[in-house]
């Protein structure tokens, strides 16, 4: 049994090693869905926010916070889910933005920038991209096709 | 199921599961195209904004659960039991959303009508009295934003399309325009929400509503019809025939094994 202190750094760094189950390269923290670790007593809560009300992977994601937490000796975890406020893409880390090009998924523009400009291929670094669909593969993702390699892609959208 | 309760906490109820309802009656629909959309890429569009939509209702049934289970000091009803174990007199849904998906201009049709409502409707929602709608509203919102502008661009597809695209989307015009009064009359307990500054004021939204859809239809050529009889009853549990059959098939296998798990 750990023994619980008032530090969180050790939990936070132990949510590093939670990969998003649908985008395996990026962890929760990279993803942004982890938005606060509290010790209250003997208990560690994980507050987490969804991505997408409908995301799947939520579901996926608590009770893998939960497996590793226990894993690691944390014997009483909660894990609370928050919808306000809501996810934004704005929240990833660059790391993960990084890593998810390197992934071959373009990572999402800022909020703010409001520019028209297609995301750059992942694949040849071309920006004369084009929409194939809003919709992707899964529901954080919009379909793109680069004119230059011609290869499809998925880019992440700007939430 | 009954709920003894006070009333402004039933009314909030009622309205919340009234959101709730619309969204999952739409999603039961809409989830019969998954594998027979058009094309692959809008098989995959209808069926994740389908997943967007039973994802808010989802939101919505555990907050009314919990309003139940407050009241009632009990943890007995789950968002589940609030979506397989009402019968159709107890579905608070929007007509709109119970009608046939017919072909796919029918289809786009009835979710471009509620997409614009719901974009509307959370807009404003998102500065409602009451916290937590208010929060459901926010998140759902940036959902939506993408189902309006992917209906609208459907819409006009159709409508400024062929000849049989066109006949197509005004058929489905005719079949589905008197079902969206009902979005803008409120019920009893909307009234309700109204007046406690929980739920947006309807005369509002009808005019924001019928703004939005007329632009579209101007480019789609479509003509935006004159006043016609318009259907009521839903929000109130009265419903058409088609909803026992959507219930029917949604409800049956907790119905039939109530401990059936995945």
């Amino acid at each position: 049994m750990v023994k619980l202190g008032n530090d969180t750094a050790a939990i936070w760094s132990l949510l590093e090693h939670v990969p998003d189950p649908e985008i395996p390269v990026l962890s929760i923290l990279d993803l942004g869905v982890v938005r606060d670790v509290k010790i209250n007593s003997d208990e560690v809560e994980v507050v987490i926010t969804p991505t997408y009300s409908g995301c799947p992977a939520m579901d996926m994601i608590s009770m893998d916070i939960r497996m590793k937490l226990i894993e690691q000796g944390y014997k009483n975890v909660k894990i609370t889910t928050i919808l306000s406020p809501a996810w934004t893409t704005d929240w990833m880390t660059e790391t993960g933005k990084i890593k998810l090009n390197q992934y071959g998924i373009a990572p999402p523009k800022m909020s703010s920038d409001k520019t028209e400009t297609p995301p750059v291929c992942p694949q040849c670094k071309s920006s004369d991209t084009k929409l194939l669909s809003q919709f992707g593969s899964t529901a954080c993702k919009a379909l793109y096709q680069c004119n230059a390699c011609k290869e499809p892609f998925d880019y992440f959208k700007c939430h | 199921m009954s709920f003894i309760l006070n009333q402004s906490t039933n009314q909030l109820i009622n309205y919340t599961l009234h959101l709730a309802d619309s969204n999952l009656i739409l999603t039961q629909r809409n989830a019969a195209w998954c594998g027979h959309g058009p094309i692959l890429e809008q098989d995959i569009a209808i069926t994740n904004i389908t997943l967007d939509l039973i994802g808010q209702s989802r939101n919505l049934y555990q907050y009314a659960a919990s309003l139940i289970n407050n009241n009632a000091a009990s943890t007995a009803v789950t968002e589940d039991s609030l979506a397989y174990f009402r019968n159709e007199r107890e579905f608070k849904n929007l007509l709109l959303t119970e009608q046939e998906n017919g072909d796919w201009a029918k289809t786009i049709l009835r979710q471009f009508f509620y997409s614009v409502y719901q974009y509307i409707l959370y807009e404003k929602m998102q500065q409602s009295d009451n916290e937590q709608l208010a929060g459901i509203a926010a998140k759902s919102l940036k959902e939506v934003a993408y189902h309006v502008t992917w209906s609208s661009e459907w819409v006009v597809r159709l409508g400024d399309g062929t000849q049989e695209s066109h006949e197509r989307l005004q058929n489905a015009l005719k079949e589905l325009w008197s079902y969206t009064g009902e979005m803008f009359i409120p019920a009893d307990y909307e009234i309700e929400m109204i007046l406690a500054g929980i739920a947006p004021d309807a005369s509002f939204l009808k005019e924001a509503w019928l703004k939005k859809v007329a632009a579209v239809f101007e480019e789609a050529t479509l003509t935006l019809p004159q006043d016609v009889f318009m259907h009521i009853g839903g929000k109130n549990g009265v419903h058409t025939e088609k909803l026992g059959y959507i219930l029917a098939e949604l409800q049956y296998l907790p119905r039939t094994y109530p401990t059936a798990t995945w």
